[in-house]
């Protein structure tokens, strides 16, 4: 038992290992980083499954070879990877797809020389290991985390061609696990009259941003977990900081540091940037929490509706307030709407899977979603919002997204409604 | 009969002392676990390095715009141009956005630099010191950042070419957009029904 029968088969794993080295070996080179990754052409079924004995379990599992949902744009140190999400069901996004929004690239960490520092306006200023984190009392928990900028694109330059990870892709969903922030808060006796905290990050950048005391006291979190698993790199490997329902830039990830303070300390990201125009020479700042909002994730572009008959339009509804009380479809551009049915259970701060059964006569229409929340919100629509912030507005593009659909079965983005 | 099993279910679930935490089973959760070391002075001082507008946070230290000139093309120009005007998305425009009016909801295409949207001052040194330049974070001295904020600054006219900035300039200039901002009204006292 002791040797290992070479197979063909570990020759082909020992190959395949030796190209991915190869590839490791080229990840300066720049050219290789801008090729967007080939789809890998799937293996030859064959006629009969069931009369073939099929592949042997492997250590880590990967996607069939019939399905390839990818992250795009790559490449970039200073940008976002949106997620795919017209490829996704449910309200979980996978680890390795989660949207990725970077400024100075992907630090690797070593979680081991890696620790939370809290200082400030505290009793007794203190570092966490990873270890000391993990020791705490854990709290798990689904949330959803949005880029402020989520939709800027369709906003400003809206394409029929847009696809919802074009749309709305800097928007996941995850399980998180880690530690309440709260309980830190006790461990270092966080004084009465620190108001807000810095909260910094390990990355080439120290990303930083300003928090509510009271939202460290409420519901954030310090996760090293997500969907089970050691958080991804992309996501802040080996800490991040979790903040429901707050825009995503807040979410600070490779947590290094929380400096309890009286005031706002106005980083870059929540002056120059992360800051949204107004109307009356004003510009709102700490607009941290996310507007209600919903996207319809199919029939979406680049989808075709083969003919007449029975559609599913489904899609994701959330808000940074709390729950997703109910969501309206409309199949005739907005003129009635009529309530969707909620397929998962309706989470404060996490978003919820929606289905609304249409059948299609083959006529051409726009179909859209509009999201309530337990504030009593309603998702509005461009106009509206415009007419609320001014054309100018930048940030929080929550307005209600439209598919229009032509006779033929072409689905393509309407972003004016 | 139908009510029985809620109403047992209600009493055991009387009975047991539930912590806040609904799942919580174990001991009593304590104020403090004794996780974690102290942390020594040194040790917070060696990444304690953002700076409030009030300045507290900013070293010793002093640059002029005619110091930073030279390194700002070094090490900001290949991102940012040669005259600030930025590679947006990515690399911001710093110079050059329309002084006098503030009309950035009229339309987002209307350049938001230093001068005409930056609401502290110490938030560039703050930035700078962080983050830039790109490619080498942290390489800058405290005099070079000084430098660069003071040459950026006074390209945008907030401050006369001749300026040494240090601790105590640097905190005193008062930016033209600081009155411009407000604080998140979004919610307000309806609950967060209205479109804002």
């Amino acid at each position: 038992m002791n040797d290992t029968p070479i197979t063909r088969r570990t020759l082909i794993a020992g190959a395949a290992a030796a190209a991915g080295g190869a590839l490791i070996a080229n990840i300066g080179d720049a050219d290789a980083q801008q090729k967007p990754t080939a789809p890998i052409p799937p293996p030859a079924a064959p006629v009969d499954p069931t009369k073939v004995p099929g592949g042997p379990t492997t250590a880590v599992g990967t996607r069939s070879s019939f399905v390839n949902p990818q992250r795009a744009p790559v490449g970039e140190i200073t940008g976002t990877s949106y997620a795919p999400l017209q490829d996704l069901t449910g309200t979980i996004t996978p680890s390795d797809l989660h949207f990725t929004r970077i400024h100075a690239g992907v630090p690797a960490i070593d979680p081991a020389k890696h620790t939370l520092l809290i200082h400030g306006l505290v009793d007794r200023p203190m570092e966490f290991t990873i270890a000391d984190l993990k020791r705490f009392p854990a709290v798990t928990r689904t949330y959803f985390i949005e880029c402020a900028g989520n939709g800027r694109a369709a906003y400003r330059t809206p394409k029929p061609q847009m696809t919802p990870q074009q749309v709305d892709g800097m928007f996941s969903t995850s399980e998180w696990t880690g530690v309440l922030v709260s309980t830190l808060f006790r461990e270092v006796g966080v004084h009465s009259d620190a108001k807000w905290f810095l909260a910094e990050g390990g990355d080439a950048c120290l990303m930083a941003r300003s928090v509510p005391v009271s939202k460290g006291r409420d519901d954030a979190l310090v996760a090293y977990a997500q969907n089970g698993e050691a958080i991804r790199p992309e996501q802040g490997f080996p800490i991040r900081l979790v903040l429901p329902g707050y825009e995503g830039n807040t979410n600070v990830k490779w947590l290094r540091r929380l400096k309890l303070g009286t005031e706002q300390f106005m980083t870059r990201w929540e002056t120059s940037k992360y800051t949204d125009p107004l109307p009356g020479g004003k510009v709102r700042m700490f607009s941290l929490e996310m507007d209600a909002k919903s996207l319809i994730t199919s029939p979406a572009y680049p989808e075709k509706l083969t003919g007449p008959g029975w559609w599913p339009i489904t899609g994701l509804a959330w808000s940074g307030r709390g729950r997703i009380t109910r969501v309206d479809v409309s199949v005739n551009g907005g003129e009635s709407w009529a309530e969707a049915e909620l397929l998962t259970p309706l989470i404060s701060r996490a978003p919820v899977r929606f289905q609304y059964l249409w059948k299609w006569a083959g006529d051409e229409t726009m179909i859209m979603s509009r999201a309530v929340d337990d504030q009593g919100y309603v998702q509005p629509t461009m106009a509206q919002l415009k007419a609320a912030r001014g054309p100018g507005t930048d940030y929080h593009f929550n307005s209600i997204r439209a598919w229009r659909i032509a006779r033929d079965g072409t689905v393509t983005f309407e972003a004016a409604t | 009969m139908k009510r029985l099993p809620i109403l047992t279910a209600a009493l055991i679930l009387a009975a047991c002392k539930i912590d806040a935490r609904n799942d919580y089973l174990g001991d009593k959760e304590p104020q403090r676990f004794d996780l974690g070391r102290a942390a020594s002075t040194a040790q917070v001082a060696a990444v304690d390095i953002d700076v409030a507008p009030s300045g507290a946070g900013l070293p010793a230290g002093s640059g002029t715009a005619a110091q930073g000139a030279p390194l700002y093309a070094t090490n900001c120009a290949s991102c940012h141009g040669a005259n600030g005007e930025g590679k947006p998305p990515a690399y911001p425009q710093l110079i050059g956005g329309p002084k006098g009016t503030f009309d950035f909801a009229s339309d987002f295409k209307i350049p938001r630099t230093v001068g005409n949207y930056w609401p502290y001052a110490t938030t560039l040194f703050d930035y700078i010191r962080r983050a830039m330049p790109l490619a080498a974070p942290g390489s800058l001295t405290p005099d070079q950042t000084y430098a660069v904020t003071a040459y950026l600054l006074s390209r945008e006219g907030i401050i006369p070419d001749g300026t040494s900035l240090d601790a105590k300039s640097l905190a005193a200039i008062q930016m033209p957009a600081r009155s411009h901002f407000v604080a998140d009204d979004r919610r307000g006292s309806t609950g967060g029904k209205n479109v804002r």
